[in-house]
């Protein structure tokens, strides 16, 4: 594995040319099925923007591989730091549709009780899947400082923090991967290089050869993996998450995908996409490789797909229905958690809105009276 | 009881923390073996080890983010921003993270972390070794802003900050480090946040200040004094959230306001003082509310005596209160 060559395993007959996979076929099936439900969640989230009944979302078509396959390599005790793009691994290991539906919708039940954007999911449980910033690369270098807890404790967990190609440019990439270095912090560094952030393409964000050989200069490991190899992913954070849990320090892994979509549901990409590089991304595509993979292993025939992700749409559009249909916060929510406890200040503008709302007879259903 | 001075208490109060739980960890530029530039964590990385007192990269952004991830995972990070004047590549951290992440977790994850740093002018810094960042920090949900003016609070204040479930900003007074000197308890107590301090009773005049301005108000209540006019002068000690109750029961007992800081004037924290005083009090009023400030300039070096509000601006605006 290096820096500058892309490491592949699976190949285009679906062999892999004897590299052991270390997932029995019930995990293969979880990572494959875990694809499909980013799809359909996707798909219907799409949907529900186009209509205006969400207000945005983040597609994730042609980054499945990168996300479940890095994922597939941590314990439930490890910890993850996301991007916004980022919530198949949250699938991976457990979060449901329906909670992350609640979020799409802002609603009563949402765990970070409406006051995010869409796609900007916060859970603590079954695992630590850290709440996400829309400001880029703020959450690398709390990453870093997560894992310095671990280190200190002497725990075996690791962290692993995620970012895009524009994200290597941010303030908290240099002094994340700088601290990491410095500290042999237990972090798994995971560039997830979709080619463009927003419109803008890499060639444009570094001069830099690769992202992965980056890594170099903070005193690291780095690898340039196929991103749409879902072994590929999987086998480079295996080896960083072995090496991070046995105190060798963090490394930086740079997986080489592309974003088969908008940036957002705000986002045209045929503006300034090129159409044949589309197409030509489009025969990669890392659910279908993954297949051929399956197939050679005689665990996929042609129907399973549609099997599957019918299964993984009626899962979604139950959630929307049961986020559609629930309350939105109630009011008290603007001004509870900004504080551990609610300042005299935001008390009396608390109870000011509330008490104009009653009296106006709009206040949100589900909400207590003040004080809090 | 031994007598400290404000840096020595600062470091009485770390000490004091460090002992007294293991999860707190001291970390910032030059605080390990130095002991920080000002000294406040000198004889920690002897004390309790590298893991606990150490030196980092020279990164605002990775102190304040590192410290976040820290607090998140269980551990009472206190960082240290050497000079205040330094701290704006970590704004993003403290604003948009820090203070907010309580909040945009629904409760899930939070950041009770400390970030300490040295405010303030006269030590001939200029530009950038002198900045009042105050109200910069006020203006945002989800933080306390902390200045003690005393070694007494600084310790005190200090312990209740590393104690608090909350992200708190620490402001220590620069040009007070080694000039004030007090009696300090050994051991663990704590300040309350978001209390004012009465340093002073007066019937005359309510002088607000805090930090480095209350020995300056001080001075200039004395020489009030001796031309008859008693000074309340109050230390505020919180900046956020504050105890405006306590504000406005100050303001009330005089009907005669100045506000002090060496912070620039415009947007600074003198004029939330003055319209929480303005919407709530203003019955009460007796004179217009008088603010002595810093310039609205950048701080100048050696003219920096001029710049900082001292007895002499003090006392104009409390004789023209006085005499309106």
């Amino acid at each position: 594995m290096t820096a500058t060559e892309l490491l592949t395993v699976i190949e285009p007959d679906g062999g892999v040319n004897g590299h052991v996979v270390g997932l029995n076929d019930a995990e293969l099936l979880h990572c494959y099925r875990t694809m499909l439900r980013v799809r359909a969640f996707d798909d219907t989230c799409m949907k529900l923007q186009r209509s205006g009944r969400i207000g945005f979302s983040i597609p994730n078509r042609g980054v499945e591989a990168t996300q479940v396959g890095a994922a597939s390599a941590l314990r439930k005790t490890d910890w993850i730091f996301p991007s916004y793009r980022d919530f198949g691994m949250a699938l991976y290991h457990g979060i449901t549709p329906l909670a992350m539906m609640h979020n799409m919708f802002g609603d009563a039940e949402d765990s970070a009780k409406g006051r995010q954007m869409p796609v900007h999911f916060s859970f603590e449980e079954p695992i630590k899947f850290f709440s996400i910033s829309s400001p880029i690369g703020t959450h690398i270098p709390q990453a870093v400082g997560a894992a310095y807890a671990i280190q200190l404790r002497k725990e075996d967990h690791v962290v692993l923090t995620s970012f895009g190609d524009g994200g290597t440019s941010s303030l908290g990439f240099h002094s994340g991967m700088n601290f990491a270095g410095v500290w042999k912090s237990p972090v798994v560094f995971l560039c997830q290089n979709n080619q463009w952030a927003i419109s803008c393409p890499s060639e444009k964000q570094t001069a830099s050869e690769s992202y992965a050989i980056k890594a170099k200069a903070y005193g690291m490991p780095g690898v340039l993996v196929d991103g749409n190899d879902l072994l590929a992913v999987r086998k480079a954070v295996v080896d960083a998450v072995a090496r991070a849990r046995s105190g060798g320090g963090p490394s930086l892994i740079e997986a080489q995908t592309f974003r088969m979509g908008g940036h957002s549901t705000s986002d045209d990409p045929t503006r300034y996409v090129p159409k044949e590089l589309m197409l030509e991304w489009e025969k990669k595509d890392p659910v279908q490789r993954f297949e051929r993979f399956l197939e050679k292993r005689k665990l996929w025939k042609s129907d399973v797909r549609e099997h599957m992700y019918t299964e993984a749409m009626e899962e979604v559009d139950a959630a929307a229905k049961i986020a559609q249909s629930t309350p939105r916060p109630a009011l008290e929510t603007i001004f509870s958690d900004v504080y551990a406890d609610v300042p005299a200040h935001i008390r009396k503008q608390g109870q000011a809105a509330f008490d104009l709302a009653k009296r106006k007879g709009d206040a949100e259903a589900g909400g207590g009276a003040f004080p809090l | 009881m031994p007598s400290l001075t404000l840096v020595q208490a600062v470091n009485d109060g770390l000490r004091t923390a460090m002992r007294r739980d293991p999860s707190v960890v001291v970390f910032g530029e030059d605080v390990g073996p130095k002991g920080g530039v000002f000294l406040a964590t000198e004889g920690l990385t002897k004390e309790f080890g590298e893991s606990r007192c150490f030196d980092t990269p020279l990164s605002e952004d990775g102190i304040v983010g590192a410290a976040i991830g820290m607090a998140v995972n269980g551990l009472r990070p206190v960082a240290e921003i050497q000079f205040q004047d330094f701290i704006f590549p970590a704004f993003d951290q403290i604003v948009s993270e820090a203070a907010k992440l309580r909040y945009r977790s629904g409760g899930q994850y939070t950041a009770p972390l400390v970030i300490r740093t040295p405010y303030g002018g006269g030590i001939r810094g200029g530009l950038y070794h002198s900045q009042s960042g105050e109200a910069y920090f006020c203006h945002t949900p989800g933080l306390k802003v902390v200045i003690p003016s005393t070694p007494y609070d600084a310790k005190g204040l200090l312990l209740a900050s590393i104690d608090d479930p909350d992200p708190v900003l620490f402001l220590e007074p620069k040009a007070l480090y080694r000039s004030v000197k007090g009696e300090v308890p050994e051991g663990a107590y704590t300040v309350p946040l978001s209390t004012l301090r009465t340093v002073r009773e007066g019937r005359d005049v309510t002088l607000f200040c805090y930090g480095a301005m209350v020995p300056v108000a001080m001075k200039a209540a004395e020489q009030a004094a001796l031309k008859g006019i008693e000074t309340l002068v109050v230390d505020l000690r919180t900046l956020l959230p504050l105890d405006e109750e306590g504000v406005l029961e100050a303001a009330k007992q005089t009907g005669r306001v100045v506000v002090l800081h060496e912070a620039p004037r415009f947007c600074g924290f003198g004029g939330e003082i003055s319209a929480i005083i303005a919407e709530n009090a203003i019955e009460y009023m007796e004179a217009p509310i008088v603010r002595v400030a810093g310039f609205d300039t950048p701080f100048p070096n050696t003219l920096e005596h001029h710049y900082m509000p001292d007895d002499r601006r003090v006392l104009d605006g409390i004789e023209h209160v006085y005499n309106f």
